[in-house]
């Protein structure tokens, strides 16, 4: 279901009490009876119903008997079974299922029946066999045989409607899932109803069928029902919610069986939304990710990006053993071998050298972190850029960025717990986006906006409407690239006097950054109309880089790294004389250095060439060392001098902080010998002698628990909080299914003595996704 | 009292009487006996009179009964394609857990039975197979049978997963080895329904064109009898 968890408390519902199978329920008005039966155990076969779409009543598959009191109070049963997915429930209603009533079961046998009139009957070919509802509510609810012995209808099959999705439309039973998706949720409608009767398909827009003379088959995916090239962010969920193999997936195609698969949960890493997802694996090898039920983040839906973009892992130039470069070649070498020559590198790299003392002050080190690393990886970055390598140029942005950007991550973002939610989001009267686009750049958060399509006021400050945006029904404020803070600043009045309704939100993207005085103009605007600001960035990494201070001028929990008090602190908890304090560059900055041969040695983590519009590759070639940690053969450990492989996210465990400032924490899904990026580093700072502490997982947590957010004085400035905004950044811990404020970390220190130790967990109640494992054969 | 009361009591009781025990076969006579202590020899002595059922394996081979459960084997249609469509319904039937099967996309270029889909990988493993038969029941297309076969030992653990070119039958004395095209025309019903009587012209000339030297074209057929017999191996 989708009931959002950040709802108030319950407000008295009225209660409408009825009578299923002779069992009495009662349950809030306006409920389905489907849903009030589903309450007392009994299950009625469905095919088009769906908690979260509109009620269709399409497959007729859901027939009950119905009787109701008429107004002279006698039950009066309706004359024929009724679809309970489409009628609420009234008071004194008798309902008998397909348990109770024979007509009900006759019916719903009837319907299956006729379903199975022109379905192809081919389940030892069909992707979805072994876990489709069609074929289970045949065997629970059907006939055994069939009475239809004629020839069926066929169709060409299977048509490709995109480059993922296939479409079969002899095994299709029209319950129309997947079109009201796309209507309802996606806002494309990519594919719809076409034809009628026997002919009746899905398929994707196409004139000659529009304007049909006969019969004529659908031609390949061209363009939508609005004669736009076909695209959608989402399109991916039609083929999860198809309740019959009509439509499936072809990265999935023939790939395996329900029971040859192994479940883990998961956090999707394509995005800063944090998607719950669940990733199937055979054998090692991920065959595809689902969408996770999380009712407080992304519902039901995933991006297709988060769906079907997991094959990178497994490409033939994924690492398994460190590359030394040697005579200029990159070569296999020894995990202590290659650790060595890591710091050999960038110990001769950066040695003073003789009699030149200009260039042995200037030839620091860098560390690029990459904005797609966990939480723990993070922090096990800057920790070693300033523990090991003595230096505050560590950041994680590989973008642009700004000081600004950087001062506002400090103060508003960084060690603020929950912030904005996503259910806040959807509530929100009105939502204005600056630098931001949703469907692109937000995954999920574009689901949520749409949902309150209609109920909600959405504003784009953007030189044009995008499609995205299009679809939210957003007005624009217009401005060109680069002047947002001046339309920040004179906005139109009715917007202004709309932000200053309670619940109005302000969502920065990562673009704010681009535009010089974006931040400063957005918190004018939110102090001074008591909106709510919520920054949004693209990469899943980036406000858990934020958290652990793999930012130049931030140390972990938004301490600043130019307050003197602050770096005492963390130096006492890291148990080091002193923490660099010369100020840090940032990525542009690090890399522009690099390229005058101004950075001695570079280590660079989940970085492309490509994030960036610096020149990488003549900074790498001017730069004396570089070291890489690396998945995959990138641009990047092509050119470094050691390449140390890491863990892929489905091979490790860690902890992505969504835009939220939500925890969300996975387990491992598969076991490889692969380590994590904050393995990697606490083993190659001990080549310098220095015990990192980041071996683990929980290592880090207890590192990061006992470090706190910044206590007052030794964070950057604050401003005063809005007029609606909450009190204060340390609220009340709020605890959700997975994931769970910040707030709590401030006491987990002594939190953390008086429990078990080496619990200094600062998620104590729900920091872990649960570690199972659900294999589809039953043991 | 209660149940339990009652049961101890009938035990107990029953604890008093001892029952003698009483075989129920027929009761020898006097001669009987007196000869029963040596009655035993009597078997051996009427074999000695009676044929051997000694069997001379493995210099003579004796056929099986001929539902036997022996190896296991993946058949084809008539003209030559696969009958295995790769669902892994055998797999999931195995309660040992013996079958290991990867299925792919047939493709135009690359057709290895009718339809859309096929077994790329197929392996059985001997050490767990248990010769149970319910693959065979499983397999909606008849691909998979048992043949006669029953030396299944080896020095490996690997010599005993067995890969599908293992598993294969033999290429029938009309056939053309997959892949190539299905019989213009058909779908993978008319192959179920027996329609296929073996290969056409349009898949040997496809043949020719793509693998000229294939041993099961009509040409190469004649000029190499032993193909066959290699084949098996
Ligand atoms: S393709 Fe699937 S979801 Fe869409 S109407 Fe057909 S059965 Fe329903
Ligand atoms: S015969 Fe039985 S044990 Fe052997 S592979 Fe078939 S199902 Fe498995
Ligand atoms: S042998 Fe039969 S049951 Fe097994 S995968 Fe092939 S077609 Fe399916
Ligand atoms: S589930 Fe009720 S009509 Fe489809």
């Amino acid at each position: 279901m989708t009931a959002t968890a950040d709802k108030p408390a319950a407000e008295a519902v009225e209660l409408v009490t009825l009578t299923i199978d002779g069992t009495e329920v009662s349950v809030p008005k306006g409920t389905l009876i489907i849903r009030a039966a589903e309450q007392v155990g009994i299950e009625i076969p469905r095919f088009c119903d769906h908690p979260a779409l509109k009620p269709a009543g399409a497959c007729r598959q859901c027939l009950v008997d119905v009787a109701s009191p008429g107004p002279d109070g006698n039950l009066r049963a309706f004359p024929k079974p009724q679809a309970s997915c489409t009628m609420t429930v009234t008071p004194g209603m008798v309902v008998n299922t397909q348990h109770t009533s024979e007509e009900a079961d006759r019916a719903q046998k009837g319907v299956l029946e006729l379903l199975l009139i022109n379905h192809p009957l081919d389940c030892p070919v069909c992707d979805k066999g072994g876990e489709c509802p069609l074929q289970n509510q045949a065997m629970s609810h059907g006939r055994p045989e069939s009475r239809f012995v004629d020839v069926k209808r066929v169709f060409e099959k299977p048509l490709a409607l995109s480059s993922e999705i296939l479409l079969d439309r002899e095994r299709c039973v029209l319950c129309q899932r997947c079109t009201r998706f796309s209507k309802e949720i996606a806002g494309d409608a990519f594919i719809d109803l076409q034809n009628r009767g026997a002919r009746q398909q899905i398929g994707t827009f196409d004139e000659d069928v529009l304007d049909f003379d006969g019969y004529r088959p659908v031609g390949a995916a061209a363009e939508d029902e609005a004669g736009r090239a076909f695209s959608s962010y989402y399109s991916g969920n039609t083929v999860q919610i198809c309740p019959v193999g009509a439509l499936t997936s072809a990265a999935y195609r023939f790939r395996s069986r329900p029971f040859d698969l192994v479940s883990s949960p998961s956090i999707a890493e394509h995005d800063s939304s944090g998607a719950a997802i669940r990733i199937d694996h055979r054998r090692g090898t991920v065959m595809r990710r689902l969408a996770e039920n999380d009712p407080v983040v992304n519902e039901d839906w995933i991006t297709d990006k988060d769906r079907f973009a997991f094959t990178w892992q497994n490409l033939d130039d994924r690492l398994t053993r460190p590359l030394i470069r040697k005579d200029g070649e990159l070569v296999e070498a020894s995990w202590p071998e290659a650790l060595a020559a890591a710091a050999a590198g960038i110990r001769a790299a950066t040695a003073p050298v003789e009699g030149d003392d200009a260039v042995a002050g200037a030839r620091g080190t860098g560390v690029l972190v990459g904005g797609r690393v966990t939480l723990e990886d993070a922090y096990a970055y800057q920790k070693f850029a300033r523990a090991v390598l003595g230096t505050n140029d560590v950041d994680a942005r590989a973008r642009v960025a700004s000081e600004e950007e950087q001062s506002f991550l400090g103060a508003t973002v960084a060690g603020t717990g929950l912030g904005v939610t996503f259910g806040e989001l959807e509530k929100a009267p009105v939502v204005v986006l600056v630098g931001f686009e949703a469907e692109d750049e937000g995954g999920v958060v574009f689901l949520r906006l749409r949902k309150s399509l209609g109920r909600q006021r959405v504003v784009a400050v953007a030189p044009f409407l995008t499609r995205g945006a299009q679809k939210l029904d957003a007005t624009l404020v217009p401005t060109v690239p680069g002047r947002e803070p001046g339309a920040l600043a004179d906005l139109p009045a009715d917007v202004r006097e709309a932000l200053a309704q309670p619940g109005a939100v302000i969502v920065l993207g990562e673009r704010a950054a681009e535009a010089k005085g974006t931040f400063t103009a957005a918190l004018d605007l939110a102090s001074s109309t008591g909106a709510r600001l919520a920054w949004i960035p693209r990469r899943a990494g980036e406000r858990g880089a934020v958290e652990a201070g793999a930012l130049p001028g931030l140390l972990p929990g938004g301490r600043a790294v130019s307050s003197k008090a602050a770096r005492a602190a963390v130096a006492q908890a890291w148990g080091v004389d002193s923490l660099p304090s010369a100020a840090g560059r940032d990525t542009a900055g690090i890399l522009a250095a690099a390229a005058e041969g101004g950075i001695g040695a570079l280590v660079v983590g989940g970085v492309s060439a490509s994030d960036l519009t610096a020149d990488v590759e003549a900074a790498l070639a001017a730069t004396g060392f570089v070291v890489s940690l690396e998945v995959r053969r990138s641009e990047i450990a092509q050119a470094a001098d050691v390449v140390l492989p890491v863990a892929p996210p489905s091979e490790k465990s860690g902890t992505f902080v969504n835009w939220e400032g939500r925890l969300r924490s996975f387990a491992t899904a598969i076991h490889t010998d692969a380590m994590s990026d904050h393995r990697v580093l606490d083993l190659l700072a001990r080549e310098w002698g220095v015990e990192l502490g980041t071996a683990t997982v929980e290592s880090v947590n207890a590192e990061l628990a006992a470090l706190g957010a910044a206590g007052e004085g030794s964070g950057p400035p604050r401003r005063p909080p809005s007029r609606h905004a909450p009190p204060s950044p340390r609220r009340a811990p709020r605890c959700s299914r997975r994931g769970t404020s910040w707030s709590t970390r401030a006491r987990s220190r002594t939190a953390s003595r008086t429990s078990r130790a080496p619990a200094a967990s600062p998620w104590p109640a729900c920091r872990r996704r649960p570690r199972t494992r659900l294999e589809s054969r039953a043991p | 009292m209660s149940g339990s009361d009652e049961v101890w009591k009938v035990n107990r009781e029953r604890d008093g009487k001892r029952e003698t025990f009483e075989s129920n076969l027929p009761k020898k006579g006097p001669i009987g006996e007196a000869l029963a202590p040596v009655a035993g020899f009597g078997v051996s002595l009427r074999n000695f009179f009676r044929p051997t059922v000694t069997e001379q394996y493995p210099r003579v081979k004796t056929p099986p009964m001929q539902r036997y459960h022996g190896r296991h084997q993946l058949n084809r249609h008539p003209d030559g394609l696969e009958k295995c469509i790769g669902c892994e319904l055998c797999a999931w039937a195995c309660p040992a857990d013996a079958i290991y099967v990867e299925a792919d996309s047939n493709t135009p270029e690359h057709q290895v039975s009718p339809g859309e889909r096929y077994g790329r990988v197929y392996q059985i493993n001997y050490l767990r197979c248990i010769f149970c038969g319910l693959c065979i029941e499983a397999c909606p297309t008849r691909a998979l049978t048992m043949t006669n076969e029953y030396e299944l030992a080896g020095p490996t653990r690997e010599g005993l997963i067995y890969e599908k070119q293992d598993l294969l039958a033999p290429m029938g004395a009309n056939m053309l080895a997959a892949p190539h095209p299905m019989v213009p025309g058909t779908t993978d019903g008319s192959y179920y329904r027996g329609e296929v009587t073996g290969p056409v012209k349009e898949q040997v000339e496809w043949v020719r064109e793509q693998r000229p030297e294939d041993p099961t074209l009509p040409e190469n057929r004649a000029k190499e009898p032993a193909t066959e017999e290699a084949r098996r191996g």
